[in-house]
């Protein structure tokens, strides 16, 4: 609990100009959201694969699945996307027949020779 | 093949909608914003702040005083419909699109925000819908038509929330969803969702968002809705427009696609607008490069339909007084129930009704902003929301801010009562679940926000795997309905003897729902008349009675009850006795026929009754009047005694009489026209004179009852009296 404080802490900001305060308020969103923006750009969620994969034309059953999948093999971090689309590669054949093998737990050791077997 | 272009006399054809959905694409994807007309002129009037109009609409109902005119507001105007089928929702939308509608916002079923990852099929929500791609596909086909229709491009909007929504965006960019809400600070306060996974997924999304220009519209008007003292948490409003703001920037989306949720807080009793203005202001101020999408209140909303009207059209001024890009509506029902057909329709009158009444009135009422309380007030919201960021800054960014309470405080920042909502950074729905991209990062697709290890050389991501669905719509796969029991066909099947036979049973929601609301005044106290309502209910028929909405007249006096319940019966429109309308002559008709024999008639005001507008509607030729065609008029006045009418007609050799009357209490209208007729036997001018009567309540049946040769209603204008007139003269051999 704390009283209205307004009186005694805006003291600093008496001073400014209206476009100097509307400059202060937009510089202190803008330092506020900067460590959340990295944090997006660095990293991934399962959500967020499966958007990749449904964008490569894959249905979201199999999204589930596949994205399940590398979860639990922590591969995750590579991108589905990129499991998928090496998966197509190696077995030539679509991506989205790719998705469908992984899906049904099949092709997993074209996916294992390059990235190794799942850690425990 | 495209599909056939309504036609406004038929209904929707709900299962053609569903005939090949697999295979149907949108159209076009993104935001519309309406056309601005500078200086439009619709009928005698010019508009300073319109847009292109509809080709199809129904105009607002005093419209047929101006020539039925239909002026557009410059806003987009928003209407939420989510009955939880959307088989009925779009026989709502294209309702709300004819009163002017061109923003379908589809309310989620709130479970769904848990749900990490996407529905299929269309099963049922409650409150809410369900949003599946198959729900989205067929409405998006329905609102395609609907647009078509009306002649104005419709904006269908949902939520991109929720733990699932990268996903949800891609399905929306895919699907020609053109607008949605999205805001992370809405996952971690309300529904409790990992603050990391929430931002972490919220760029995605609204990176996939922005590739297709879909407007995005944050979550901040949900303070207001949830703190104890909606007036308090106006610095934090700020705070959070801006860091939904700065974030949705940073990941990529244009500021012009940017909208705040921006609702005016309080209500009377309230001095609300006092209130609720200087906010208005400094919001505008601070976020001029983006987009005010102006939310009316419900903070404070009752069950009286009349008291939320009231406070939205306040909400309305205050959208005039300072800008609106897009005006959201809320029906006045919502305080009761999830809304109703005709609420849909209410709300977007007001709104429609409020914007064109208030058009350009800016030119002549300004905010008087260098008032020393305004502009104090002004700038204290602003000072307030500085320190707000800057403390947060100083305790450790934003996550810490949210560990320690700083939002939904209800105490006015830096005032704080320690009952902000608090989440935890290892807590809430899918904790733990982000995962860091390694060196080798991939995602072979377009509109990918983050880090990505994409070989040098392409042209676009998605050449590596021959295109994505964002680039190639024919990539998108379709999921039909998983349920065999929750879905649209089961649910349609129900209610398919309506449709096929063309039966009639009263709705409010759902085809065939019988729901009806009865409002009665009980001369009881509140409870007594609340429990007498059900009684009578149930002895009108109505099963499952509810009372929906009380209000104490007086508390000895009396009670408005309103009370809603289910009527079991449907009516075959084969077995209605319907008479045809009235058969109305032309005007050159009636002039040509007033010009050949003459036409003649007197015309009054009877008993102890001072209206003569009716009266003058009928004969006055600025009115479109009886002489207009030529037909000599004797008006004798207002409050005329039946005798002296007659005695008039007799000297001047009338061939009618005109009497005007109200309903009257005491029966007057009944007697005046009955006097009329046994007085002009009397004095042997019966089978000379045509007798007719007029007034707001008059029936034909009732007067011709009542010994009248014809009588006439509301809506009547000249040429409905002259043709009759004349078709009656005609058979008299004149």
């Amino acid at each position: 609990m704390r009283e209205d404080t307004y009186v005694q802490q805006r003291e600093h900001l008496a001073g400014l100009s209206d476009e100097q305060l509307a400059a202060r308020f937009w510089a202190l969103a803008e330092g506020a959201v900067a460590p959340l923006v990295e944090l997006a750009r660095t990293h991934t969620s399962p959500s967020i694969e499966r958007s990749v994969l449904m964008r490569m034309g894959i249905d979201s059953r199999t999204c589930m699945a596949v994205v399940g999948e590398c979860e639990k093999r922590a591969l995750l971090g590579h991108g589905a996307g990129q499991i998928v689309l090496h998966c197509a590669t190696t077995q030539q054949v679509s991506v989205v027949e790719a998705a469908r093998r992984l899906a049904a737990g099949e092709a997993w050791d074209t996916v294992e020779q390059k990235w190794g077997a799942p850690h425990a | 093949m495209p599909d056939a272009p309504l036609k406004p006399n038929e209904k929707l054809d709900v299962k053609a909608l569903l005939e090949g959905i697999a295979d149907y694409r949108p159209r076009r994807k993104g935001w519309h914003w309406r056309e601005p007309v500078a200086d439009q002129k619709l009928g005698p009037f010019m508009y300073k702040e319109t847009s292109k109009g509809l080709t199809n609409s129904v105009p607002l109902p005093a419209a047929h005083y101006f020539g039925d005119i239909d002026p557009q507001p410059d806003c987009v105007v928003t209407t939420e419909i989510a009955s939880g089928r959307f088989e009925d929702d779009i026989r709502r939308m294209r309702m709300a699109a004819w009163h002017g509608a061109d923003h379908m916002m589809v309310i989620r079923t709130a479970g769904q925000s848990h749900m990490d990852g996407l529905l299929e099929g269309t099963p049922e929500g409650i409150g809410g819908i369900a949003v599946t791609r198959k729900q989205v596909r067929a409405t998006r086909r329905a609102i395609d038509l609907i647009e078509d229709e009306v002649g104005r491009p419709i904006n269908f909007h949902s939520y991109v929330s929720g733990v699932a929504g990268p996903e949800m965006a891609v399905m929306f960019a895919e699907e020609g969803v053109n607008g949605a809400h999205q805001d992370p600070q809405y996952n971690v306060l309300y529904r409790n969702i990992n603050m990391y996974r929430s931002f972490v997924d919220a760029a995605v999304a609204k990176h996939v968002m922005a590739s297709v220009r879909m407007a995005q519209i944050d979550g901040a008007h949900n303070a207001n809705a949830t703190a104890r003292e909606a007036w308090k948490v106006m610095p934090e409003l700020l705070v959070q427009h801006a860091i939904n703001c700065a974030y949705s920037e940073a990941a990529g989306m244009p500021k012009a696609d940017i909208c705040l949720s921006t609702v005016p807080p309080d209500s009377p009793p309230a001095p609300c607008m006092r209130m609720d203005l200087p906010y208005a202001v400094a919001l505008r101020d601070l976020f001029g490069q983006y987009k005010m999408r102006a939310q009316q209140n419900t903070r404070y909303m009752e069950s009286c339909g009349r008291e939320a009207t009231v406070s939205h059209v306040m909400n309305l001024m205050i959208s005039r007084l300072t800008s609106a890009d897009i005006q959201s509506t809320i029906t006045p029902d919502e305080g009761r129930n999830v809304p109703w057909h005709y609420n849909n329709v209410h709300a977007v009158n007001t709104a429609r009704q409020s914007l064109v009444g208030m058009d350009g009135l800016r030119e002549f009422v300004k905010l008087d902003l260098d008032n020393p309380e305004f502009q104090g007030g002004v700038r204290e919201l602003k000072e307030r929301a500085v320190l707000f960021l800057e403390a947060m800054e100083r305790d450790g960014g934003y996550f810490a801010a949210v560990e320690q309470g700083y939002f939904v405080d209800s105490g006015e920042y830096p005032e704080t009562n320690d009952d902000g909502i608090v989440r935890f950074a290892d807590g809430g729905v899918a904790a733990g679940t982000i995962v860091e991209r390694a060196d080798d990062y991939l995602a072979p697709v377009c509109h990918h926000f983050g880090v990505n290890h994409l070989p040098e050389g392409l042209a676009k991501p998605c050449d590596l795997i021959g295109g994505c669905t964002l680039c190639d719509v024919e990539k998108v796969p379709f999921t039909d309905e998983l349920d065999p029991e929750d879905n649209v066909n089961v649910r349609l099947e129900r209610t398919a003897e309506l449709r096929d036979k063309g039966l009639i049973t009263p709705e409010v929601e759902w085809a065939g729902d019988g729901i009806v609301v009865v409002t009665l005044f009980l001369p009881a106290s509140e409870r007594v008349a609340e429990f007498a309502a059900l009684e009578l209910a149930k002895a009108m028929n109505l099963h499952d009675p509810e009372v929906i909405h009380k209000q104490v007249m007086h508390p000895a006096e009396g009670t408005l009850v309103e009370v809603k319940g289910r009527l079991e019966v449907t009516i075959d429109p084969a077995t209605l006795v319907i008479p045809p309308p009235p058969d109305i002559l032309s005007a050159d008709e009636v002039r040509a026929f007033v010009k050949e024999h003459g036409l003649k008639v007197v015309g009054a005001t009877v008993g102890e009754d001072e209206h003569s507008v009716g009266m003058r509607e009928i004969i006055d030729i600025k009115h479109g009047g009886l002489e207009g065609f030529g037909v000599a008029c004797e008006y004798l006045g207002t409050s005329v005694p039946v005798e002296k009418v007659l005695d008039a007609a007799i000297e001047h050799a009338a061939d009618a009489v005109l009497i005007s009357t109200i309903i009257t209490h005491g029966d007057m209208h009944r007697q005046n026209m009955e006097k009329l007729a046994d007085l002009a036997v009397e004095k042997g001018v019966r089978d000379k004179l045509l007798l007719i009567a007029g007034g707001t309540q008059v029936t034909a049946e009732l007067a011709r009852g009542w010994g009248m040769d014809a009588g006439f209603g509301r809506g009547t204008k000249g040429i409905d009296v002259a043709s009759f007139m004349v078709k009656a003269l005609r058979e008299k051999g004149k």
